[in-house]
């Protein structure tokens, strides 16, 4: 452990010389460094056999996603960010990836202030939580969890410049991240299976086209607002129907060329915050493969009932409600859902969380329901417990394939 | 396959103000002897605050030890960086380092003296900058005996005030004033303060449940002055009487004159918090 650590810094500490030309230590700004992660034990038990024979019913893996960070005395730093996974049901699901590997200056321009972030980073925007519609610069690591929420590093040039009117931000994207998904042995998969190895692109630069993107935002006592515009190579792929050589029928990702203006805002008052997401979308495929101007939207609100009843426990109440223009035509779930949850904390010593939630469709019978349970047990270790369920979905439902997929599944959390 | 759920890790949410302003130093000997006690009472205050007014910024680290009523630990470790506002609320900045499952979580607050307090958390799991709601009061802070609004400035448009006696504290003479909450969502019907009629330090707080029942009480030690004028508390304690759970919140590497400015306090610079 030691000479990992050792080595650690050396290959740090060269990447800095290199960046900066100034060894730390050899001048009078002094570097901070940083070494910090999680490493988790994982299984996943899944109580239904799974529709397609290769699929098994528990998994089990390792997850390691430790954090190198040098800083020096000016705030200049370099973070690295390596994610690895190991998972015993699909092999496609182990994985490895580089969430962050990026250089950060800034300074102060007038009464203002510049930052540029210069590698690969991790970008989030957006207020609502059932789904991250805004959300566009970095793709989504499918595999690693269905919620979306997981990403893959992207390769970026970010400058922000911030003062008292506000905050622009410009993205230059200059390489593509296909999006992963499960393979044969995995659950939550399509009837198909997906071939990320090889999937096609509009821009005749393939990955390499140049995206770019940019976004303001603003707050304004309590109302927080965003404005953003992303033109560029889709990070949602159009899966389309193909045979390989053996004849075996699989899908191959699509990866048209889109512009996608997006609003997120959120208000502010008293227990109450009232969330917005709007998106409106060109040249994107939906699910007949046809290209189809759209626009979607998830609205909802989150309140909070702090101490209830004289106790120290927290009681939220979430509920959203998801839109998508395309209707049926939708290359997701969520063309006419609510989500209604309910967040517990009781504010014990172990920050103990409970969230229990539910989404179901408005114009189906369809239903998805979530539980995640949070605790500390000791000051480094903590435990996870999720489970997703879908006790109906109507076979006219893009949920139907995964059916049989709900699961259990227990995380053992080492953190450093 | 689609929905989505919320934070990977356990975050805090909806915490007022951490910084404590009662630590405050003074130029003025003891206070005339006022006839109306509400008057004599909000003076204290008025003065108090004004003698803290003027250190610019600081930065310091915090640890707390929570204890249970076995005896049993737990730490908490952060840091904290605040700015000075003239006229308003200050600005403060929390960053988390133990327990190690919220290390990187980051607090920023604009604290204001009449309307409410902006707040923004920055969950570095999904990288995630959150506006929260500053209406928690009566909650407790990281699982401790503190509620936010103990941590919380004291402003003192917030309270009314009454004076009450004067009594010895240990070697020095305190005052004995009463402040009562305005805002309803306070945990509490009312608080006892003692200060040291020298230098207006506040020793000891009794705190009082929205049942009348003597809920916590907050003991101050290990005063130090900086800069010749401000005193700032060590040590302080807080123990509920109602569970035995005690807390103890000590700071270090206090430091003033950081030229910090309103760029060291965005939501930008939240997502360079390590």
């Amino acid at each position: 452990m030691r000479w990992g650590a050792a080595l650690v810094h050396i290959v740090l500490v060269s990447i800095w010389v290199a960046l900066f030309g100034v060894a730390p230590g050899s001048s009078a700004p002094p570097i901070d460094y940083d070494f910090s992660g999680r490493l988790s034990l994982e299984g996943r038990w899944h109580p239904q056999s799974g529709a397609f024979p290769e699929q098994s019913r528990h998994a089990s893996g390792v997850l390691a996603e430790p954090e190198f960070h040098l800083e020096d005395a000016r705030g200049r730093s370099f973070s690295l960010t390596p994610f690895f996974r190991y998972d015993s049901a699909d092999p496609l699901r182990t994985h490895a990836d580089l969430r962050e590997a990026y250089l950060l200056v800034f300074g102060q321009t007038g009464s203002g202030e510049w930052e540029l972030r210069l590698g690969v980073d991790r970008v989030f925007w957006g207020v609502a939580e059932s789904r991250h519609l805004v959300d566009i610069v970095n793709q989504t690591d499918l595999i690693e969890h269905p919620d979306e929420e997981e990403k893959l590093g992207q390769p970026m040039a970010h400058l922000t410049w911030s003062a008292d009117w506000g905050v622009v931000e410009v993205f230059g994207l200059p390489y593509h991240r296909g999006r992963t998904f499960p393979g044969p042995g995995g659950r939550l998969r399509y009837s198909l299976v997906v071939d990320d190895d090889n999937p096609l692109y509009e821009s005749r630069a393939n990955q390499w086209h140049f995206d770019v993107a940019a976004r303001y935002s603003h707050s304004l006592g309590p109302l927080d607002i965003g404005a953003s515009v992303f033109d560029g190579t889709s990070r949602e792929p159009h899966l389309q129907p193909e045979l390989n050589s053996g004849g075996v029928p699989f899908l191959r990702p699509y990866y048209g060329q889109i512009r996608q203006l997006g609003l997120d805002a959120q208000l502010t008052l008293d227990a109450w915050l009232l969330k917005l997401e709007a998106i409106q979308r060109s040249g994107a495929r939906n699910i007949r493969g046809v290209e189809q101007n759209y626009g979607a939207l998830v609205s909802g609100f989150e309140y909070t009932f702090y101490s209830v009843w004289g106790s120290a426990h927290d009681l939220s109440l979430l509920g959203e409600w998801n839109y998508d223009g395309r209707g049926g035509n939708a290359t997701n779930a969520f063309d006419n859902d609510v989500f209604v949850a309910t967040r517990w904390a009781p504010n014990d010593v172990q920050g103990t969380e409970l969230l229990a939630g539910i989404m179901f469709d408005a114009t189906r019978s369809s239903q998805v329901v979530s539980l995640e349970f949070n605790r500390r047990i000791t000051d480094r270790w903590s435990l996870s417990v999720e489970s997703i369920a879908f006790p109906r979905v109507e076979e006219s439902d893009i949920l139907h394939e995964t059916r049989r997929d709900s699961f259990f599944s227990f995380s053992l959390i080492y953190n450093f | 396959m689609n929905h989505s759920f919320f934070h990977r890790r356990p975050y805090l949410y909806c915490m007022s103000c951490l910084a404590v302003w009662a630590f405050l130093s003074a130029r003025t000997p003891a206070l005339s002897q006022e006839a109306d006690p509400e008057a004599q009472g909000l003076k204290i205050a008025l003065d108090a605050r004004e003698r803290g007014e003027g250190f610019g910024d600081f930065t310091a680290s915090q640890t707390m030890v929570l204890r249970n009523r076995g005896g049993q630990e737990s730490r908490r470790q952060l840091r904290l960086q605040v700015l000075e506002v003239p006229g308003d609320g200050d600005k403060n900045l929390f960053v988390f380092d133990e327990p190690r499952d919220v290390k990187g979580t980051a607090l920023l607050i604009h604290a204001h003296r009449e309307e409410e307090d902006e707040q923004w958390l920055y969950l570095p799991a999904l990288r995630r900058v959150k506006r929260i709601s500053s209406s928690n009061r009566s909650g407790s802070f990281m699982g401790s005996e503190f509620a936010y609004e103990d941590m919380g400035t004291p402003e003192v448009e917030k309270f009314t005030y009454r004076y009450l006696r004067e009594e010895p504290c240990g070697d020095l003479t305190c005052t004995v004033s009463e402040r009562i909450p305005v805002d309803r969502r306070s945990g509490y019907s009312r608080q006892e303060v003692w200060q040291d009629q020298q230098e207006l330090r506040v020793w000891k707080v009794h705190y009082y449940d929205r049942k009348k029942a003597h809920l916590k009480t907050l003991t101050v030690a290990d005063y130090r002055q900086y800069l010749d004028r401000f005193w700032y508390a060590s040590t302080m304690t807080m123990v509920n009487h109602i569970t035995g759970k005690s807390t103890t919140l000590t700071w270090t590497e206090l430091q003033f004159q950081n030229n910090l400015d309103d760029n060291d306090f965005t939501r930008t610079g939240l997502r360079r918090i390590r």
